[in-house]
């Protein structure tokens, strides 16, 4: 069949997708930057990796991407991460775009689960990867519901699902993905970062697009926006404190991995943004193992 | 230390070339070649084919072959080529009366017009394993009969509505643009012509077991089939340029009518209902079990309560795509460090107060 020949890298267009789908998807992405935290539907293509391994956040990376981009992709703060590997490796490939590690450097950051330590500027733009778009999803499994709830305002349920955490744990026991309201309107999923990260979002001066591939949902915070973490005044929003510094570069200020070091509960913790880490080191600082890098 | 948690580009490049080693197999064996796969495994093409919502046997062959014989990664594979392929518009419809017909069986009665051709079936085979194939020992000629070609073979179900016992064909308004689930994002409620789309290319497996437990009692349809046909059908295009309907080939299709009992409503008297199923190539499976699921999911339409997961819209169409299922599941295998972190976190506080509560409670 002559039509296999077309599947070579070259015979794509640049940043893979068609000029026609970019512009659509870029349609998208206006009409949510336009009503912030709004999810709005956009015909998803099929890309050629896995659906939950980031297509959103590609095809909208895809759809902004310039020539003189400079574009960064990370995992878990890392960019070392075998799928930050592959997806930066990817647009290397379709767009010969120039890519970066370090945070500082890049326009786009392409991300999976984190918000970048070092805090991002008017001139970039970040992109999350995300699984399950419906903040509401796990309380209410229908889309025509949970699109009716968003269309009026009724978050009653989800208020009702932190309560009842408080009421049972004594606290609000979501830890990442947690709910925030975006522009005193829409309640938004964050993506699954910890919610150390939350406080990240609110009034930052860079643009955040959130793009969910499978569930063909794309959303956004324009730059300078209110993104308040969900909770009640008697219980305010709170974010995770780690009882020692990283390991390697004594930052204290950083989300760490704790790293299991052997089979006798030695363990290490270290930032979970590697580029923040590094350039911490490279400036002089360091931790109790600082070395051991 | 630290490097032990990094991916690392290498041992990605590495972990590709030992899989396209593995692939390989033994190397003293010959290499299959995408023909013997298209010509030999024509169930997994025509599955790949369907599922992969693009007819092209030698390119679904070959995906068959760089998957290493997984369908689900080879659906993959076609998928991401079709979304690349230009869309330059749309076929005439085609018409199943039309078609070269291998294989036609009804259930519903002993004759009817047509007749009933059995054509190359599993059915009524023993499923003994036949050992020797592995001999491989030629098969004999097949029977020869009389063409059914060229001759229009009136599906049963148009016998049928002629005595008003089964609903008319839902008419399409022609005006009407049909649906494209994969250039539009699907809304709820979706029309018919997504639906049959979402399930046409839905999972073979989910739609059967989910057809299954329709009749186990979730969402009973009370269903006959009432005629499945197997045959190759032109396809043809209207092209502008030239004024006239430009034939662009044959496909193989599989096409079940199936029959369902309904109790009639306050505006409608007792009467059949229909469930549809079209796939590509032969595989009356998946295409018995989308008539089943089509028919259930009408549910609202004929106003019949709603209790089973087959009768429920948004939990079929949602679910039944296999390459965003798979896609999901396997992306658990993805890192998720900083989330388990936060909820190891989590876990290490309240396992912490819920020591600090019991051993209060004991000193009281």
């Amino acid at each position: 069949m002559n039509t296999v020949s077309g599947l070579k890298a070259t015979g794509y267009n640049f940043a893979y997708l068609d000029e026609q789908t970019k512009r659509m998807i870029r349609r998208a992405i206006l009409k949510a930057i336009a009503i912030p935290g709004y999810q709005v539907p956009f015909a998803s293509r099929e890309m050629p990796m896995p659906y939950g391994w980031g297509t959103g956040g590609v095809q909208v990376t895809a759809s902004i991407l310039g020539k003189a981009d400079v574009l960064k992709v990370i995992d878990q703060g890392s960019d070392d991460t075998t799928n930050a590997v592959s997806i930066r490796k990817f647009f290397e490939k379709t767009a010969g775009v120039r890519t970066t590690t370090h945070t500082g450097e890049a326009t786009i950051v392409q991300t999976r689960h984190r918000i970048p330590e070092r805090p991002l500027r008017a001139d970039q733009i970040l992109v999350y990867q995300v699984p399950i778009p419906e903040p509401l999803r796990y309380l209410e499994p229908r889309e025509t519901e949970t699109r009716k709830m968003h269309g009026l305002r009724d978050y009653g349920l989800m208020h009702v699902k932190l309560y009842e955490d408080i009421a049972r744990h004594g606290h609000i026991a979501t830890t990442y993905a947690y709910p925030v309201e975006v522009a005193g309107r829409y309640v938004m999923d964050p993506s699954p970062i910890p919610k150390f990260d939350n406080p990240k979002m609110d009034m930052s001066p860079a643009l955040q697009l959130f793009g969910a591939g499978r569930e063909k949902r794309i959303y956004a915070v324009p730059p300078y926006t209110h993104v308040r973490s969900l909770d009640f005044e008697d219980h305010p929003f709170e974010v995770q404190r780690f009882s020692r510094p990283c390991a390697l570069c004594g930052a204290e200020d950083a989300y760490l991995d704790e790293i299991l070091l052997d089979d006798r509960g030695q363990r290490m913790f270290a930032c979970s943004d590697t580029d923040y880490c590094e350039e911490r080191r490279a400036s002089g600082h360091t931790g109790l193992q600082g070395d051991a890098a | 230390m630290y490097v032990a948690v990094k991916g690392g580009e290498r041992a990605i490049a590495n972990a590709h070339e030992l899989l396209a080693h593995q692939r390989r197999g033994d190397a003293s064996v010959p290499e299959i070649a995408p023909e013997q796969i298209e010509g030999q495994l024509q169930r997994s093409v025509d599955r790949v084919m369907t599922e992969g919502s693009l007819y092209d046997p030698a390119l679904a062959a070959l995906a068959i072959k760089q998957a290493q014989g997984d369908l689900i990664e080879a659906i993959f594979l076609i998928r991401a080529f079709r979304t690349t392929v230009e869309r330059f518009g749309y076929a005439v419809p085609t018409e199943t009366v039309a078609m070269t017909i291998v294989r036609r069986v009804s259930a519903t009665f002993k004759d009817l017009p047509g007749g009933q051709i059995l054509g190359p079936t599993f059915d009524y085979t023993h499923r003994l394993i036949d050992f020797m194939l592995a001999a491989g020992v030629e098969p004999a000629p097949p029977a020869e009969g009389q063409p059914v070609a060229d001759e229009r073979v009136v599906p049963l179900t148009e016998l049928l509505d002629q005595d008003g016992l089964i609903e008319a064909v839902p008419s399409a308004d022609t005006d009407d643009e049909v649906g494209d689930l994969t250039r539009d994002p699907l809304d709820f409620p979706a029309a018919r012509d997504l639906r049959l789309q979402a399930l046409a290319r839905g999972d073979e497996g989910f739609l059967l077991g989910l057809a299954y437990s329709t009749q186990r009692g979730y969402g009973r349809t009370h269903p006959f089939v009432g005629e499945i046909r197997i045959g190759e059908i032109d396809v043809a295009f209207e092209a502008e340029e030239v004024g006239f309907a430009v034939p662009l080939g044959r496909v193989m299709l599989t096409e079940c009518q199936m029959i369902n009992q309904f109790a009639g409503s306050a505006t409608q008297p007792p009467q059949f209902t229909r469930g549809y199923g079209l796939v590509f190539g032969q595989s009356e499976r998946k295409a018995m079990s989308m008539a089943l699921i089509d028919r259930a999911l009408r549910a609202d339409e004929l106003g019949e309560e709603r209790q089973a997961p087959a009768q429920d819209e948004e939990f079929v169409l949602a679910h039944c795509d296999n390459v965003q299922a798979t896609g999901f599941v396997e992306h658990l295998k993805l890192p998720h460090y900083v989330d388990f972190q936060a909820e190891l976190d989590l876990v290490r506080r309240m396992r912490q107060e819920h020591t600090v509560g019991s051993s209060e409670e004991a000193a009281e």
